[in-house]
């Protein structure tokens, strides 16, 4: 399965914190597609750009090579980070940057304005992803919106019965389930520090006296109280998780029966008929989201631009949703795409953007905190002392 | 110019020139036909592993600015301060433990084993006990922790076997211990420990028989001849002998232990081991400073302990 590592890679890779973004110089956009230069570089995370051969259904590569005779070369990249690196090394056209590695590359000035008037299907990018704060600075656009998902609870049906979790409460705190047996031991959370803004996220609606406005910006305070919340949770958390397959095995032979999920696991657990179902508890809950950038020096410019064109069209973008899970960037993907379903887009998330709390590092910068937050390497160090009791 | 042609030595019309030259060169100065053996791996040890091992030591002394999370090239001690965190001494503490238990365990188990293979098995037994010991390292390192994720799950093979032996209670029993309990085997320290016993049990086994079977079997006939009882013989002969593949093989395990971050992020109870720190560090904070900080702490460990068994004359037999 070569679509694991992505998600968890971007989950633990929010690494270096972004850089003030600077004003751009506006860096000379193309006006004008050429004749295609034979091949293409993308740097992807692992399962985004599939030719068939994991899965014969799952093919939007090799269409587009025999209609633009440019061939796609895909370099995979496990984390943020990597992705990062390897823009900054060089030699590749493209990048499937997720929000917290996008701003560092604008930032770094390692990827390009794009002229979205050659991208002629943009217009057909979901109204709230055409500007998104992720891909948008400056008023220029550097990066085209490829897909995103969110991060759900997952829940065993067979212990909820009729009475489905609403709450995040049901892995912050001990309490007796459904099914009369206490959730000590059965739930889990995610092993990596980014899984604290999912902590804050429930404060916000549990203890609205601390005035948290973004889970990613917290004060000292704020900081205190989440920290709390997390070490009452240890208590209540057997083993965290980490791999989506190693917790696939968990709800499988573990006895776990709720937790902070992908909708990759359930999707996965569901096609095995396992007792699985994921609910948007009424808090919210956080996400990702992807775009495409084109490198600042990428030497195929022309083939690059026919890809950026060709990753929106509909029938890729409904095909990637049902491989991955997530949402496609183009809505009308989610109609009469014969692998993703007319009801993938809307189990994927698609209905819940706006409660969505998407990735970003946390920095000492903050809006709604007067600049006076807690940066993300403190959160790392705290999060490794409260798995370990402290 | 015929005659010229003539008054060449022979030997040289069959050779290309500089080939004779160099060969006479590297005859005479006996020296450079040495640096030039020498110069390839001692540029591979000094140049690029210890200088990538320096250069890493030197990052613990800069720090990453708090806004940026970029990397600040300014002296601070301030990463080794807050090594002597409560948190951070815990996971130290953890890691040594969990090493030395694993180290000392593994001797346990391997040395019976090795001493067999040395001085009883012969021929088609030898062999297949060699293979048998060797046979774990040929498949993949994570193929082996995930199998051994279902050996030990709640409801894995270990646990069904107990409940159809109605010993299942023992087991929860045991599950309920502080420290090593947890939910289930493959939520516990103790599966951890399980697991890392079994992974780095030849690294023990291998140089035990080594130095096993160096001991001439005459020795031991001597010691009995002098009037040794066998245990006297195994106390005073083998043992000695015997300790420098001890040692050698708890370097290995306990090394490995204390760097290892995979199988305790697959198996346990989510505490977190130096290797993991480390990497949690680097990998997702992007503190190099504070990870190459901490990867100092093994590397301390390490020394002291070989410091300790050389005091303890463990290297004396070698």
């Amino acid at each position: 399965m070569k679509k694991l590592p992505r998600l968890l890679a971007a989950a633990s890779a929010l690494s270096l914190a972004l850089t003030s973004v600077a004003p751009a110089f506006a860096q000379s956009k193309k006006t004008s597609i050429g004749k295609g230069e034979g091949q293409v570089d993308i740097v992807a995370w692992p399962g985004y750009i599939e030719r068939g051969a994991t899965d014969k259904a799952f093919d939007w590569v090799t269409d587009f090579e025999k209609k633009t005779s440019c061939k796609v070369n895909v370099k995979t990249a496990g984390t943020s980070d990597e992705m990062v690196a390897l823009m900054n090394e060089g030699g590749f056209d493209l990048v499937t940057a997720s929000g917290d590695a996008s701003l560092r590359l604008i930032a770094g000035k390692r990827v390009q304005p794009l002229n979205i008037s050659l991208i002629p299907s943009y217009k057909n990018v979901d109204p709230r992803l055409q500007q998104a704060p992720w891909h948008y600075v400056n008023k220029q656009h550097y990066g085209v919106p490829y897909q995103w998902g969110w991060n759900v609870l997952m829940y065993n049906t067979k212990v909820f019965g009729d009475k489905k979790p609403t709450s995040w409460s049901v892995v912050f705190e001990e309490q007796t389930l459904p099914d009369g047996k206490s959730n000590k031991g059965r739930v889990q959370a995610f092993d990596g520090p980014i899984y604290m803004a999912d902590a804050a996220l429930y404060l916000m609606t549990k203890k609205p006296e601390l005035g948290i406005k973004n889970p990613y910006e917290l004060n000292e305070t704020q900081y205190k109280a989440v920290l709390e919340l997390l070490r009452a949770q240890r208590k209540i958390v057997g083993r965290y998780w980490h791999d989506a397959f190693v917790q696939i095995d968990d709800f499988t032979n573990e006895g776990v029966v709720a937790s902070g999920s992908w909708q990759f696991q359930a999707n996965i657990l569901g096609s095995k008929k396992a007792p699985i179902a994921t609910v948007f508890p009424a808090e919210g809950a956080t996400g990702w989201a992807d775009s495409t950038m084109m490198h600042s020096e990428a030497k195929n410019p022309n083939c690059a631009y026919m890809w950026l064109e060709h990753s929106i069209n509909a029938k890729l973008q409904g095909d990637l949703a049902a491989w991955f899970g997530s949402v496609p960037a183009v809505l009308s993907a989610c109609k009469g795409n014969k692998l993703l379903t007319d009801a993938g887009c809307e189990r994927n998330g698609l209905g819940s953007f706006e409660k969505i709390a998407f990735w970003r590092t946390p920095t000492t910068k903050c809006a709604t905190q007067g600049d006076k937050c807690v940066p993300y390497h403190k959160w790392v160090s705290d999060y490794i002392a409260v798995l370990g009791n402290r | 110019m015929s005659q010229g042609a003539l008054s060449v030595p022979h030997h040289t019309q069959t050779r290309s020139g500089w080939l004779d030259s160099l060969s006479t060169l590297l005859f005479v100065r006996r020296r450079l036909l040495l640096a030039c053996l020498l110069i390839p791996p001692l540029l591979w040890f000094g140049v690029i592993y210890l200088g990538s091992l320096l250069s890493l030591l030197a990052n613990s002394f800069f720090k990453i600015d708090e806004f940026s999370g970029q990397l600040v090239r300014e002296f601070t001690l301030q990463n080794f301060i807050d090594l002597f965190q409560p948190a951070n001494i815990d996971v130290a503490v953890r890691s040594v433990v969990m090493s030395s238990a694993v180290t000392v365990a593994c001797a346990a188990l391997a040395f019976p084993l090795a001493y067999y293979m040395a001085r009883y098995a012969r021929g088609t037994q030898k062999a297949i006990l060699y293979i048998a010991v060797m046979l774990p390292l040929w498949s993949s390192y994570l193929v082996r922790l995930y199998a051994w994720k279902l050996l030990l799950a709640k409801e894995g093979a270990i646990s069904w076997v107990l409940q159809a032996v109605h010993m299942q209670w023992l087991l929860d029993a045991f599950l309920t211990l502080p420290v090593v309990g947890g939910n289930s085997l493959s939520f516990s320290p103790f599966g951890t420990f399980v697991v890392f016993v079994y992974m780095w049990l030849p690294f023990m086994v291998l140089p035990i028989l080594v130095a096993l079977e160096r001991i001439p079997p005459s020795l031991i006939e001597a010691s009995a001849d002098l009037g040794s009882t066998p245990s006297q013989t195994f106390w005073k002969v083998i043992w000695p002998l015997a300790m420098p593949g001890i040692a050698a093989g708890s370097v290995f395990t306990f090394s490995l232990t204390l760097g290892d971050y995979i199988i305790p992020q697959v198996i346990g109870n989510s505490t977190k081991y130096i290797g993991q720190v480390v990497y949690t560090q680097q990998g997702v904070a992007g503190n190099l400073p504070f990870a190459a900080a901490f990867s100092i702490v093994p590397i301390v460990v390490i020394g002291v302990y070989l410091w300790l068994a050389k005091r303890k004359g463990v290297f004396d037999a070698l």
